[in-house]
């Protein structure tokens, strides 16, 4: 994956520029608002990831100048402004995920990789399939291996969003944010028990377990066996 | 400047002047028209009375020529209050009449004039002024009949007089009210600027004098009093929250330096500095939490959180957390149920009252069972609720557990206030000061009430209207 990261503070992109490559990713950056529009323009890159202030020329209206000139590069925005109605304000300007300052480096990079597989063609299929389970989006119905499992409102839409990014870290936040559409951090982590009700649903009984705890980042659905 | 230069250049003085000069203006012009009127009215009462008189005599000297006409004259001239009579030749030669002394040439003109004149009888010196009419007789005679003007002078004298008395009285009484009406405003106005004064200074305490008799003065002083009372209370909370910050997110500051010290002293293990970084990450994530919501409750305290607000249902809300909630309820065996039977409408910020019901629940969930799964022998229960309290929208979580003592209940929602039995559980302290400051945001309060046994929390919102349904 190509990334470019606009960052006027030196020091955090170089971080972020060897944290990506150590995972595997190619990373550029820019620390200039300015610099940072000339390359997105190229439409070179999988993901971009915008800070939103920035010298010569703002986050938000170089994901505006992109959009106009119809780049549909995804856009992370990172940012130090993280209340509420400051990640409104970037997600109605274009942006395609929001991400306070300060974060961990797990969440940053589980949002990456969620955006640069969401065009894909997984968001139209009707099942959604991993190993033996099975989710159908339009008649609500869940199965493994053939047998048919009864889930709750909540715990299917919590499952559909794990397998729409099956293969890939999906952290807390984002569940909260995705399948609850909250965008505080509760203090307790309510979301383990939701997670470990669900496991408890699909897992339990079978001898692969598919739901997996990624320690330190979230939680992964994929297919044990490859 | 001095204290009379400041009264003159009050407002109130000044408005005092332009009425007093258009009073003034205007009862001038009132007395002149009327003065003019009476005036014009008595001459033309005299010319009547005078002209009557004239045809009269006309006639006596038609019917009996001179003779009757001197004899005429002479009685009426004798009658008391009677008009001037003069009867001359035609060289001027007095014959009959009242009239001692004329101003010269006054014979020789026909017609009406206004002239001095002088009676029979009375003394040098007593001239008075009279309206006359002269007419030519046949046979060369004149006749001289006025009457004197006294009685229009005096009575144009006397308004005139009235005029001037009123005027100055005007004039004075106007002065002195106005003065005395600014001076009254000028000491309210200058005490309302002391206090400013003492309030720019620093002392936020001070307050405006109000006189209490309800007048603009005051109702201007009662407004900048709340306005004053708001950022006093804005300035209290930025202080609490320094201080607040200077305490509560330096003890976990310096936890995480002794830590690395700790670390950097010890044996170079990697095992053990892997620990400590861990943990130095974890510390931290706390330390953002807690920053977060501070920075969360300063936004909603100062109401900038006012541009997201919606109308969207707090039964819902009631619902979704309780849902979210649910699982971990359950793990730790308490009973969590949700009472939200008919839709609740509230206009406000939904994520903020959702995070602020959460908060509530999980307060709950971390008291309501101390020790296992009942408190005192009452099964855990919690009781999430959004529905109808008169007026206003009622979203309560209700638990079992051992509550919190009435002389707590105002000090657990200051900022960080944690109480000695939940020293041992984690949180930050901020969550009730944040459902109470998301209810004063939206116009309500946070309640925290006995439910006999156990506490209810109550975030009383203001109910929205039909008409706010846009």
């Amino acid at each position: 994956m190509r990334l470019l990261i606009i960052e006027d503070d030196r020091d955090a992109a170089d971080y972020l520029v060897k944290a990506f490559r150590e995972v595997g990713h190619i990373a550029d950056q820019a620390t200039d608002g300015e610099e940072g529009q000339a390359l997105a323009l190229d439409g070179q890159y999988d993901v971009l990831i915008v800070d939103r202030m920035l010298p010569k020329r703002d986050g938000l209206s170089i994901i505006n100048t992109l959009r106009s000139k119809l780049v549909e590069t995804p856009v992370l925005i990172l940012s130090a402004l993280g209340q509420v109605d400051d990640r409104v304000k970037g997600l109605r300007a274009g942006g395609d995920d929001y991400l306070a300052k300060p974060y961990a480096f797990s969440e940053l990079l589980a949002r990456v990789e969620a955006l640069a597989r969401r065009p894909g063609k997984r968001g139209e299929e009707t099942v959604y399939r991993v190993a033996d389970l099975e989710l159908n989006r339009l008649s609500h119905e869940v199965s493994r291996a053939g047998q048919e499992l009864q889930l709750q409102p909540r715990e299917f839409r919590l499952l559909e969003y794990l397998m729409r990014h099956a293969g890939q870290v999906v952290t807390r936040t984002m569940l909260l944010e995705n399948v609850w559409d909250y965008h505080f951090d509760p203090q307790t982590n309510v979301i383990d028990v939701h997670i470990s009700r669900l496991r408890s649903k699909i897992d339990k009984g079978f001898a692969q377990p598919l739901l997996h705890t990624v320690r330190g980042a979230g939680y992964m659905i994929r297919d044990g066996a490859r | 400047m001095t204290a009379l230069g400041k009264l003159l250049r009050t407002t109130a003085f000044q408005l005092t002047l332009v009425y007093l000069l258009v009073f003034i203006i205007f009862a001038a012009s009132l007395l002149g028209y009327f003065a003019l009127n009476t005036r014009r009215l008595i001459t033309e009462q005299i010319t009547t009375t005078v002209d009557t008189e004239i045809s009269g005599l006309r006639e006596q000297y038609n019917l009996g020529g001179i003779r009757r006409l001197v004899i005429v004259v002479d009685l009426r001239s004798r009658r008391p209050g009677s008009s001037l009579y003069l009867v001359t030749t035609a060289t001027g030669e007095g014959l009959a009449g009242n009239v001692g002394s004329l101003e010269p040439g006054v014979l020789d003109h026909p017609g009406w004039l206004e002239t001095n004149y002088r009676r029979l009888e009375a003394p040098e010196g007593s001239d008075h002024h009279a309206l006359v009419q002269v007419v030519q007789l046949p046979g060369g005679f004149r006749l001289l009949v006025g009457r004197d003007l006294e009685e229009r002078e005096r009575l144009f004298g006397i308004i005139a007089n009235a005029g001037q008395w009123s005027l100055a009285l005007v004039i004075v009484l106007g002065l002195a009210g106005g003065f005395f009406v600014s001076r009254r405003v000028l000491a309210r106005v200058e005490a309302m600027n002391e206090t400013a004064q003492t309030i720019m200074a620093g002392d936020l305490a001070g307050r405006l004098p109000v006189a209490g008799t309800g007048d603009e003065l005051d109702r201007l002083a009662d407004r900048l009093n709340a306005m004053l009372q708001r950022i006093e209370a804005l300035m209290y909370g930025l202080k609490e929250v320094s201080d607040n910050i200077a305490h509560d997110l330096k003890t976990p500051l310096t936890r995480l330096r002794n830590r690395c010290e700790q670390a950097l002293r010890g044996s170079p293990d990697v095992a053990a500095y892997r620990a400590a970084l861990e943990s130095t990450i974890a510390e931290s994530d706390d330390l953002i939490r807690t920053f977060d919501a501070l920075l969360m409750i300063a936004r909603a305290e100062s109401g900038q959180a006012r541009d997201n607000m919606t109308e969207f249902d707090a039964a819902e809300i009631a619902r979704d957390v309780g849902e979210l909630y649910e699982p971990l309820a359950e793990e730790k065996g308490i009973t969590l149920k949700v009472e939200a039977p008919a839709a609740a409408p509230v206009r406000g910020n939904r994520e903020l009252v959702s995070q602020a019901l959460a908060n509530l629940v999980d307060n709950a969930i971390k008291y309501a069972a101390p020790n296992g799964k009942s408190w005192n022998g009452v099964p855990a229960e919690i009781v999430v609720k959004a529905g109808n309290d008169g007026e206003r929208i009622a979203l309560s979580v209700a638990d079992r557990g051992p509550g919190i003592a009435e002389a707590d209940r105002g000090r657990v929602v200051e900022r960080f206030v944690r109480l000695e039995q939940s020293r041992s559980e984690p949180g930050s302290g901020l969550g009730l000061s944040l459902a109470s400051a998301v209810a004063r945001l939206h116009g309500g309060e946070l309640k925290l009430e006995d439910n006999q046994p156990g506490l209810r929390s109550i975030i009383a919102l203001p109910r929205a209207g039909p008409a706010g349904a846009g």
